[in-house]
């Protein structure tokens, strides 16, 4: 499956992945300034840059293939799709019980009490049917979408 | 403490309306003009340490900034203008030289934007290039002055020559100067367009050997990575005289650039400065250089031809009489507004002549001299678009070197602090932090398409001349009318005025 790989010897840290994911998980997806000013609270990235400088560079989930955070999720929230390979958190059903996050070994499913506790992950765009929003707004290439990890443009 | 006089050059205009908090500018911002004020949760700005370079401008998802001259106004005075007050103000601070980087900024006359072009009407055809071949093939080196055939094949071997698809390469930027992202992308693109780039004083790092083929490698005074098998990787050797930014200058590269990559690549304890001094002290004279020339010849089997870059100065065409003579195959000259990653502000500014004119005098004195045809003629010193290239070649260039262009193509910005080390865009630069903000692939990409825009400018200008190959315009002035110029301008030039 398509995964997003980040390379990091040109990744720049200035953290537009994170900017855009946030607003494209918000409730204006389409406005950039009012995710930021319009929400009582901030919206969260799905993405994570991970520094110390001058390595950095942007981590999601995985969407492994024997995804740890399905097997420990209590209530068949979190789930792999079959088909496209795509991990994703039904919020309606997830009670926030933090277990995938435990289980998760990137360190890639954050904490959103923005409203009812929940778990918050990268879901690869999927319900946009385009590129992932960090690789779309990636300035400098750092970010791939893409089978194999090495694919250079 | 005494309390500074230096103010503000920039504004940093941001619009809280559509300020988001995100950051960005501060992670962007390596002379820290943007800063995150955590109390009260939003950024800040210091307008002082703006130097324009627009890295957060772009990078804003937001559109929220914008930067604007500060509106600090002296008394009107056309004498002692902002700069000249504010240069006094920094030496009577630090009592030491004024450095800055890029090229002449000052407003003297540009003499490309006085020369016009001809086109065809009526009684000569002009050429669509979309439908006739038409031909930028350029060759650089020594031409014998006959050729002799036996057996309708040549009977001696032609002197060595560099085979450009287009007649624009990439001027002499040193690793060190630069970043080595910035020398891959050059590298890349000289390679994908059939021409070169060049050293530099920097030597050349191991992982550009692959670029070999492509690489002018420069022997300058400080001899920097000089060893066999580097004169042996290029495709040509230039010897460096001089640059247009700082004629008569030598270089000066601080120990705090030359990290492990450099110090391998050129050669020198790491952390150390590298001084190139002034002069060759091996070249005092015309003989010595002919003895440098054919010293590098002699170890490269003569299989290269030898280049000479000097700087556009007043005795230009003696001088560049003098090299030919001395058996070089090509001669580079760098007018006053050539670049440079630091150069006194001082000689900058004030120090060598413009290109356009020492062109012309360099090439009617190598035809007087009946041995223009011994050496190309490769000029640079500020060719901004393909209307330069083709009116430098009209004017009698070989091909044109270009630096500040290619950078500005990589996403230089010309804010003129190279030589801080602090280049936002990750060119003049070797802070891993920023060096890894320079893509080479996108670099390579962007640098590659600069030049594949200005070789179809170029065909179509030529088209319109009737002309369909490069060669027949070189050294072709009447295809060039003067406007607005003296008949002592037009006189040196060589060219008519408009009209005539």
């Amino acid at each position: 499956m398509k995964r997003v790989y980040a390379r990091e010897e040109v990744c720049a840290g200035c953290k537009l992945c994170e900017v855009h994911c946030a607003v494209a998980h918000s409730a204006y997806p389409q406005d950039i300034v009012k995710a930021f000013l319009r929400q009582k609270v901030k919206p969260i990235a799905r993405v994570l840059v991970e520094e110390n400088r001058p390595i950095s560079f942007a981590l999601q989930c995985r969407h492994c293939d024997e995804a740890p955070c399905t097997k420990a999720c209590i209530t068949g929230a979190m789930q792999k799709d079959p088909l496209t390979g795509v991990v994703t958190n039904e919020e309606t059903r997830c009670v926030g019980c933090w277990t995938c996050i435990l289980s998760c070994p990137f360190g890639a499913i954050k904490r959103d009490e923005t409203g009812r506790k929940v778990a918050a992950k990268c879901d690869l765009c999927s319900s946009a049917g385009t590129l992932p929003v960090c690789v779309q707004h990636c300035p400098n290439d750092a970010l791939v979408f893409a089978e194999e990890p090495g694919w250079r443009r | 403490m005494p309390i500074s006089l230096s103010t503000p050059n920039f504004l940093i205009d941001r619009n809280r309306e559509r300020c988001i908090n995100c950051q960005v500018c501060v992670r962007q911002c390596a002379f820290e003009a943007h800063s995150w004020d955590a109390e009260d949760e939003r950024v800040v700005t210091d307008d002082l340490k703006c130097v324009a370079c627009h890295r957060c401008v772009t990078f804003c998802p937001t559109h929220a900034l914008s930067i604007r001259r500060f509106p600090l106004e002296f008394r009107e005075n056309a004498n002692w203008t902002a700069n000249a007050i504010k240069a006094i103000y920094k030496q009577a601070e630090t009592g030491g030289i004024l450095l800055t980087g890029m090229g002449n900024d000052q407003p003297y006359p540009i003499y490309w934007d006085h020369l016009l072009l001809n086109a065809s009407q009526v009684t000569n055809p002009s050429i669509d290039p979309l439908r006739e071949p038409m031909e930028l093939k350029t060759f650089l080196g020594r031409k014998p002055d006959t050729l002799r055939f036996r057996g309708g094949k040549l009977a001696e071997k032609l002197p060595p020559q560099l085979e450009l698809e287009v007649p624009v390469m990439f001027s002499a930027m040193s690793f060190g100067s630069i970043s080595l992202n910035a020398i891959k992308s050059l590298a890349r693109a000289a390679a994908d367009m059939g021409t070169f780039y060049n050293t530099g004083e920097g030597g050349l790092h191991r992982e550009l050997y692959q670029y070999g083929e492509h690489t002018i490698v420069q022997v300058a005074s400080g001899r920097f990575g000089v060893h066999p098998e580097y004169l042996a990787q290029g495709a040509a050797i230039e010897i460096k005289i001089g640059q247009g930014a700082k004629p008569g200058i030598g270089g000066h590269l601080p120990g705090e650039k030359v990290g492990a990559e450099v110090s391998r690549t050129r050669m020198i304890p790491e952390g150390t400065d590298a001084i190139s001094p002034a002069p060759h002290h091996d070249i005092y004279s015309i003989e010595d250089l002919r003895q440098l020339i054919y010293s590098l010849k002699e170890a490269t089997r003569y299989e290269k031809p030898v280049s000479v870059k000097i700087a556009a100065v007043h005795n230009v065409a003696a001088i560049a009489s003098g090299i030919a003579r001395a058996g070089a195959d090509i001669i580079a000259i760098d007018g006053f507004r050539g670049g440079t990653g630091a150069a006194p502000l001082r000689t900058r500014d004030n120090v060598g002549i413009p290109i356009e004119l020492a062109l012309a005098a360099v090439d009617s004195r190598l035809r007087e001299e009946g041995i223009r045809s011994q050496v190309s003629l490769v000029i640079g010193g500020s060719i901004r678009n393909s209307a330069d290239v083709v009116k430098a070649i009209a004017l009698g260039a070989d091909a044109v070197y270009i630096g500040t262009a290619a950078l500005i193509s990589l996403g230089c910005h010309l804010c003129q602090k190279c030589n801080t080390g602090k280049c936002n865009w990750g060119i003049a630069t070797q802070d891993p932090n920023l060096v890894k903000r320079l893509n080479p692939d996108i670099g390579a990409e962007r640098a590659a398409n600069l030049l594949r825009a200005w070789e179809h400018e170029i065909k179509e200008l030529l088209g319109g001349m009737g002309i369909n190959a490069l060669e027949s315009l070189r050294g072709n002035r009447l295809m060039l009318r003067g406007v607005g110029l003296s008949d002592r301008d037009l006189n040196i030039l060589g060219v008519k005025a408009a009209g005539e």
